[in-house]
C-alpha cells in the first residue's frame, strides 16, 4: 500500500458508516433509533451550546482527578513493589484479592463513606484505574536487566539518580500500556458512578433521559461518550509519541 | 604492591531446593593485576568468568576470599572500576542518546556541565565516534555501540576497565578493529585492563599476561607472560612464531582441562 492509502481508506470507511447510520436511522421510524440528524442536533443544542456543559465539565473533572490519582498511585506503588522482593511477596495475595473485585461493586460502599458527590466518583475511578498501571509497572521494574542494574551500580548511579534516570524511564513503556487500558476504563467508571448515585454528570443525564423515554437524548449522550473516548485516546497517543519515541525506534530496529 | 589483588576467591551458590546440590562456581581464585597492565582471563565457556568479574567489581559478595584495589578491600562497586559488558544493548540505556549515556555517570556524580560535555566529547572522539553524540545507541551498529560503552568507561576516568567478553557478539572484522581500538585507548589513557574472553587468539594478541581458568569450580590453572613487542599488529604480531607458541601453550592447557574433567554428561572434547 502507498503512504496515503490507509489514511484515505480509513476516512472513507468512517464517512460510509456515518452515511449508513444517517440513512438507516432516518428510514427506521422507530422510537428506539431516532434519526442521526436529530441526535446530532440534540448534541449541539444541549452539550455544546446548552446546559449540558456543566455536566460535561463535572464528568471530565472527576475523570481526570480519578485517573491522576490512579496513575500516580499505581506508578509509585508499582515502583516500590516491583523493586522489592520482600514487599512483593508480602503484598501479592492481597493485591490479587483487591484486583479481583470489580470497582463498580464498591459504589454502594463508596456512597456510604463519601456521599453522592465527586469524592465517591473519584474514589471509584482511582481504584479501578490503579490496577492496570500498578501491575504493568511492577512487571516493568522487575524486567530491568541484570546488566542495566550492574551498570548503574558500577558507575555509582544510585538512590534518586538511579530511580529518576534508570528505573523510571525503563518502566515508562509499560506504564503507557497500563494507561491505554485505564483510559477507556475511566470513562466506564465515571458514567457508571454517575448513573447510580449522583445528580450531575453525563451518566446522570443519560439515565434521566432514559427514565423520561427521551431516546434522542440517550443517543446524544452515547455519541458524546464515543467522541470523548476517541479524543482521550488521541491525546494520549500524542503524549506517548513524544515521550516514548525511543521505545518505538528501538522496537522498529528489532524488526529488521 | 599490585593494583588489584584477588585472594582465594570462592563462590558457592546455596541449593535452591531441598535435595539439590549447592553450586560451587569459584574455587580459590588467586591472582594479581599490576598497574597499567593488560590482564586477560581465558577459559572454556561455563567457567564462571562472569561470576568472577562480578565478585571483583563488588557487585557480588564472594563466599570466601577477598579483593583489594589499591590496598583497600572491595566491599561494593569501587569508584576506580568501570565495566564494559558483553551485552551492549542492555548496558547502554536505550532512552538516552549516545552523549547522555556517556555523560550519565558523570552527571550523577554532580560534575559541572561544562566539564561533563568536555569529557564526553573527548571520550567519543577517542573511540572514533565524533559526531554520533545525538544518535540513540540502537541506531548504531553493534561494534559502534560497544565503542560507546568503552567511551563511557573512559569519560568516567576509571583506573581499571573490566571487560566481560565485550566483542563476543560482533563480526570478525569489527572485532579486530575493536581490539586495536582497545590497545590504542590503553596506550592513551594508561589505564589497567582486566579482560575476559574465551578466544585464545584475542587473549594473546591483547595481553601482557594471560590467566587460564578451569571449568567451574574455577581456579587459575596457569599464568602466561606474553613477551610480544608492545606494538601489536593484527598481521605481523599474529605471524610471529612466539605468537603461535603462546597460542599453542594456552590451547593445550585449556584442552587438557576440558578433557581431564569429565562433566556429568560425560567428557566434553570441544571447546
Amino acid at each position: 500500500m502507498n503512504r496515503w492509502k490507509p489514511w484515505v481508506l480509513s476516512a472513507l470507511g468512517a464517512v460510509l458508516a456515518l452515511v449508513a447510520w444517517w440513512i438507516a436511522s432516518d428510514q427506521a421510524g422507530s422510537i428506539y433509533f431516532p434519526p442521526l440528524q436529530d441526535v446530532l442536533e440534540g448534541v449541539w443544542t444541549y452539550w455544546v451550546v446548552g446546559d449540558g456543559g456543566r455536566h460535561l465539565a463535572s464528568s471530565m473533572v472527576n475523570l481526570f482527578a480519578g485517573l491522576a490519582i490512579g496513575v500516580v498511585g499505581g506508578f509509585v506503588l508499582g515502583l516500590l513493589i516491583g523493586q522489592s522482593r520482600l514487599v512483593r511477596t508480602a503484598l501479592t495475595p492481597s493485591l490479587e484479592f483487591v484486583r479481583a473485585i470489580p470497582a463498580t461493586a464498591l459504589i454502594p460502599f463508596a456512597m456510604v463513606v463519601f456521599g453522592l458527590g465527586s469524592e465517591m466518583k473519584i474514589f471509584i475511578i482511582a481504584l479501578g484505574t490503579l490496577f492496570p498501571i500498578l501491575l504493568n509497572v511492577i512487571d516493568g521494574a522487575r524486567e530491568l536487566s541484570q546488566e542495566a542494574r550492574d551498570t548503574a551500580s558500577s558507575f555509582g548511579i544510585r538512590g534518586w539518580q538511579k530511580q529518576w534516570r534508570v528505573v523510571i524511564p525503563s518502566v515508562l513503556p509499560r506504564a503507557a500500556a497500563g494507561i491505554r487500558i485505564a483510559l477507556p476504563l475511566s470513562l466506564v467508571l465515571v458514567v457508571t458512578s454517575e448513573m447510580t448515585g449522583s445528580n450531575t454528570g453525563i451518566g446522570y443525564v443519560l439515565i434521566t433521559a432514559q427514565n423520561s423515554f427521551n431516546q434522542t437524548s440517550v443517543w446524544g449522550a452515547i455519541v458524546l461518550l464515543g467522541v470523548l473516548g476517541v479524543i482521550l485516546n488521541s491525546l494520549f497517543g500524542l503524549v506517548e509519541h513524544r515521550l516514548l519515541a525511543w521505545d518505538k525506534g528501538l522496537h522498529r530496529q528489532g524488526d529488521h | 604492591m599490585a593494583l588489584l589483588e584477588v585472594r582465594d576467591l570462592t563462590k558457592t551458590y546455596p541449593a535452591t531446593r531441598r535435595g539439590a546440590r549447592a553450586t560451587h562456581v569459584l574455587d580459590g581464585v588467586t591472582f594479581d593485576v599490576n598497574r597499567g597492565e593488560f590482564f586477560t582471563i581465558v577459559g572454556p565457556s561455563g567457567a564462571g568468568k562472569t561470576t568472577l568479574l562480578r565478585c571483583i567489581s563488588g557487585l557480588l559478595r564472594p563466599t570466601e576470599g577477598s579483593v583489594t584495589l589499591d590496598g583497600r578491600l572491595v566491599d561494593g562497586p569501587p569508584r576506580e572500576l568501570a565495566p564494559v559488558f558483553q551485552d551492549y544493548s542492555r548496558s547502554l540505556y536505550p532512552w538516552l542518546t549516545v552523549a547522555k549515556n556517556v555523560a550519565l555517570p558523570l552527571t550523577s556524580a554532580g560534575i559541572a556541565k561544562a566539564e561533563v560535555d568536555d569529557r564526553v566529547q573527548h571520550a567519543l572522539a577517542s573511540v572514533g565516534l565524533k559526531g554520533e553524540d545525538a544518535k540513540y545507541p540502537w541506531q548504531l551498529s553493534g561494534g559502534m555501540q560497544q565503542r560507546v560503552a568503552i567511551a563511557r568507561a573512559l569519560a568516567y576516568r576509571a583506573e581499571v576497565l573490566i571487560l566481560d567478553e565485550p566483542f563476543a557478539s560482533v563480526d570478525a572484522q569489527t572485532r579486530a578493529d575493536l581490539e586495536d581500538l582497545l590497545l590504542k585507548v590503553k596506550h592513551e589513557s594508561g589505564a589497567t585492563f582486566l579482560f575476559v574472553t574465551h578466544d585464545v587468539d584475542e587473549a594473546v594478541y591483547l595481553s601482557d599476561r594471560v590467566a587460564v581458568v578451569s571449568k567451574s569450580p574455577s581456579r587459575i590453572e596457569k599464568l602466561v607472560d606474553v613477551h610480544l613487542p608492545a606494538e601489536r599488529n593484527q598481521l605481523t604480531t599474529k605471524a610471529l612464531p612466539e605468537f603461535g607458541e603462546l597460542r599453542a601453550e594456552i590451547f593445550a592447557t585449556i584442552r587438557h582441562l576440558v578433557v581431564a574433567k569429565p562433566t556429568a554428561q560425560g567428557p566434553e572434547y570441544v571447546i
